[in-house]
């Protein structure tokens, strides 16, 4: 059942191969598709699917979400399938109750979506998460698995000031029993999301609000209603050769910006976009570092005990370090909480010139 | 049932619960009648029975839950005591006239979520002794496999076992909504105790289970004391079954299993049949302190626990009741007790006895579908294997 805005796309579709049989030019690019939508429709194809799924969160239903992700699905499915939940913390998530409520319905069998207006909330509910949700399954010895998934909004949006704009990222991959997704463009947004529905494990999926409105070219497969994207795999978004810019959701976005200044220099980075940080697959990492020889990491959280730690810290430990001609490095967002002010939220993150500068340094060019 | 007339014929009888019904030919009854202490309302017109009947076959069977029971609480007891059960233990004993009662009225697909005092709930919804008794000890034939230990028990409909205090009241609702979801008239039981009841999460699920009208029966157990302190220090309202505000309440007799029983049975009723949810307080007592690490007499007096054991045990006075009524004659209990004994006896030996699972099973069911390609260890230089053992009920 095609919803408004994949007739819209098919059309779209339909119009740009019609205007290749007739160009001279190269043709248009794929699909385009901004992450909101992306999300929207494998939300919707995935409730189709199975009738165990349905979500609940804060204004998902009759708002159509707090930022439109679930825009259209109450209409289809109604109350029973995507409930509203009032603004409870320990209840629901930011409302932890509400997200014990799911995770207790999905002890049960059910196939909850839980969305969170953004992980900030969650942190009222991060007992549910990880205590409940987290590790009951190896508390019963394998017997009661939790098939949830909670999404929304993670880490910086703009002039949201210091409690509205932590990325969780670090706290979740901390732990053992959750699988935590973080993905970058539509594609990863449809595969990753699908894949995360579909799994019996509880999943943390981490997404971005600066990135929900941009639009990205989406494969004819990846329109498929069945497209998976494989949860703990990265994907080498630049192949390259001088260096490797590793990094996950947003960061990504730097990194290939980045990657565009270094090659204006004569410098090839690889950027792999890590997609999910638990399971956190350093196996690229290590291909890629053996190949480049030199690494930075990239992200928009703290650098305290951040993902970037982490990733230095697998690669210290195994034989890749024998591979680095420099010590690996990590650029991240400033170890200060967030300011509203315009120019210093900016210079609290990371931004393009900070990965190249970097990059030059390792590299030794001026 | 003639409950005026009872009343007024039989006033001393009553009050000593005697029983009076069909007696069959060997002087022995088959059933008896009995009378409850009456219920205390919230927004409710209807009230469970004060009159209630026992048939034999019922007496020895909550009897014999009873006191299963109470003797596995107290060897759990003294195998802490002996330390082959470690960190956290929270006995039941007092408290078993409330499961025994709850269960009686609960249909095989009715599920039950609790808090850590958990040992008695584990065994009614069908965890053998053994099962218990091993997963206390951390051995292999424990039911969480020695993995959960005292707070982490689980079988079919029954979701544990919750370490954190009050959490597991939103679960409670989760699955009770999942019941409702699918269309079963299936209930939750969702116990907390007096400490609990004043957590914002429970307010939370309130307003949320009477909104969505979801069957979910809220159990106060109000045992009178939160750790160390009593339900009057800790709460402003200590009518806990008003708690619920817009949500019908009842109070009962924690101490009398027909009574719970009673109230149970209106209750699962009620939420069975789309009425919503309840919040329902059973007064009971626990005689041993919070947990194994507290000897429970620095807040309350010695005087107070030894009155409770003499007036109102709910064993004791269930099997008084029995006799009395002429049920079940005494040899009868004595025969039930000794085979009780020799069961508890018998699984507490194998459970003493019984291995660890290997180290091999450290990195078993962490996931139900494991997409690490390896599990970090104490080092980096080696690494564990995931496994797989475990059921894992939802996962197709």
């Amino acid at each position: 059942m095609a919803t408004i805005k994949t007739k819209n796309m098919l059309a779209k579709v339909n119009s740009v191969i019609a205007r290749r049989t007739f160009s001279t030019t190269k043709p248009a690019a794929a699909k385009q598709m901004t992450v909101r939508d992306a999300l929207n429709s494998a939300l919707d194809e995935e409730m189709e699917r199975d009738e165990r799924v349905f979500i609940l969160g804060e204004e998902v239903a009759q708002y159509d979400g707090a930022y439109k992700v679930t825009r259209g699905l109450w209409k289809k499915y109604g109350d029973k399938r995507v409930i509203d939940t009032p603004i409870t913390e320990m209840g629901f998530a930011e409302w932890n109750s509400g997200v014990g409520i799911a995770t207790g319905a999905a002890m049960a069998g059910l196939r909850p979506i839980c969305e969170f207006m953004t992980f900030n909330f969650a942190m009222q509910a991060i007992d549910q998460i990880i205590n409940s949700a987290g590790k009951t399954f190896y508390m019963s010895a394998g017997r009661v698995n939790v098939p949830i998934v909670f999404r929304g909004p993670n880490g910086a949006a703009a002039g949201v000031a210091a409690q509205h704009s932590q990325c969780y990222g670090a706290w979740y991959a901390h732990c053992p029993g959750l699988k935590v997704i973080s993905p970058y463009n539509s594609e990863d947004c449809r595969g990753l999301l699908k894949a995360a529905i579909r799994d019996p494990d509880p999943v943390v999926f981490l997404e971005n609000e600066i990135l929900y409105g941009v639009q990205y070219p989406v494969s004819d497969q990846a329109l498929d209603k069945n497209f998976v994207i494989p949860i703990g795999k990265a994907k080498i978004e630049r192949p390259g050769k001088h260096i490797t810019l590793v990094a996950h959701s947003k960061a990504v976005d730097i990194s290939l910006e980045a990657a565009k200044e270094l090659a204006g220099k004569g410098v090839e980075a690889e950027v792999i976009n890590l997609r999910s940080l638990r399971p956190l697959d350093t196996d690229t990492v290590a291909q890629s570092v053996a190949k480049t020889n030199h690494l930075i990491s990239v992200e928009q959280g703290w650098p305290t005990c951040g993902i970037g730690a982490e990733i230095l810290a697998r690669i210290m430990e195994s034989e890749t370090f024998f591979h680095l001609d420099q010590p690996a490095i990590r650029i991240t967002g400033a170890d200060v909480p967030m300011p509203y002010a315009k120019t210093l939220e900016i210079a609290a993150l990371p931004q393009p010139k900070d990965v190249v500068e970097a990059a030059k340094k390792l590299l030794k060019i001026k | 049932m003639l409950p005026s007339c009872i009343r007024t014929v039989c006033k001393n009888q009553i009050r000593s619960n005697k029983a009076l019904g069909l007696i069959s030919k060997s002087g022995y009854a088959t059933e008896a009648t009995f009378e409850t202490k009456p219920y205390r309302l919230h927004r409710l017109e209807q009230s469970p029975s004060t009159t209630v009947t026992l048939t034999k076959e019922d007496a020895i069977k909550y009897y014999t839950q009873l006191h299963t029971i109470r003797r596995m609480e107290t060897t759990a007891g003294n195998l802490y005591k002996d330390k082959i059960i470690r960190g956290f233990c929270h006995l039941y004993s007092g408290q078993e006239a409330v499961a025994v009662g709850i269960k009686a009225t609960l249909r095989p697909y009715d599920a039950v979520i609790t808090a850590y005092r958990a040992h008695g709930w584990a065994q009614l919804m069908g965890v053998p002794p053994l099962g218990v008794l091993a997963e206390l000890c951390g051995r292999q034939n424990g039911c969480a496999r020695g993995k959960g230990g005292s707070m982490h028990m689980y079988c079919d409909h029954f979701y544990g076992g919750n370490g954190i205090v009050g959490a597991q009241v939103p679960l409670g609702v989760g699955i009770a909504l999942a019941a409702k979801y699918n269309g079963t008239d299936g209930v939750c039981i969702t116990l907390y105790g007096d400490g609990a009841a004043n957590q914002g999460q429970v307010f939370e699920v309130y307003n949320m289970a009477k909104l969505w009208n979801v069957p979910c029966i809220f159990v106060c157990e109000n045992n009178g004391y939160g750790m160390g302190t009593s339900a009057e220090r800790a709460a402003a309202n200590t009518e806990f079954y008003t708690r619920g505000d817009v949500i019908p309440g009842i109070w009962v007799d924690g101490m009398d299993v027909l009574a719970v029983r009673e109230c149970f049975r209106f209750a699962v009723d009620f939420a069975a049949s789309g009425k919503g949810p309840l919040v329902i307080e059973a007064a009971t007592y626990r005689y041993s302190g919070h947990s194994m690490s507290d000897p429970g007499t620095s807040y309350r007096t010695r005087d107070e626990i030894q009155e409770v054991r003499q007036t109102r045990d709910p064993v004791t006075s269930f099997k008084e009741k029995i006799i009395s009524s002429n049920l079940v004659p005494a040899d009868e209990i004595k025969k039930i007790d000794a085979e009780i004994k020799a069961t508890v006896d018998e699984a507490t030996k194998i459970a003493k006895a019984d291995k660890e699972i290997g180290l091999d099973e450290l990195s078993a069911d962490i996931y139900s579908l494991n997409l690490e390609p390896r599990i970090r260890n104490v080092d980096p230089f080696t690494h564990l294997v995931h496994k797989r053992i475990g059921p894992a009920v939802n996962f197709k």
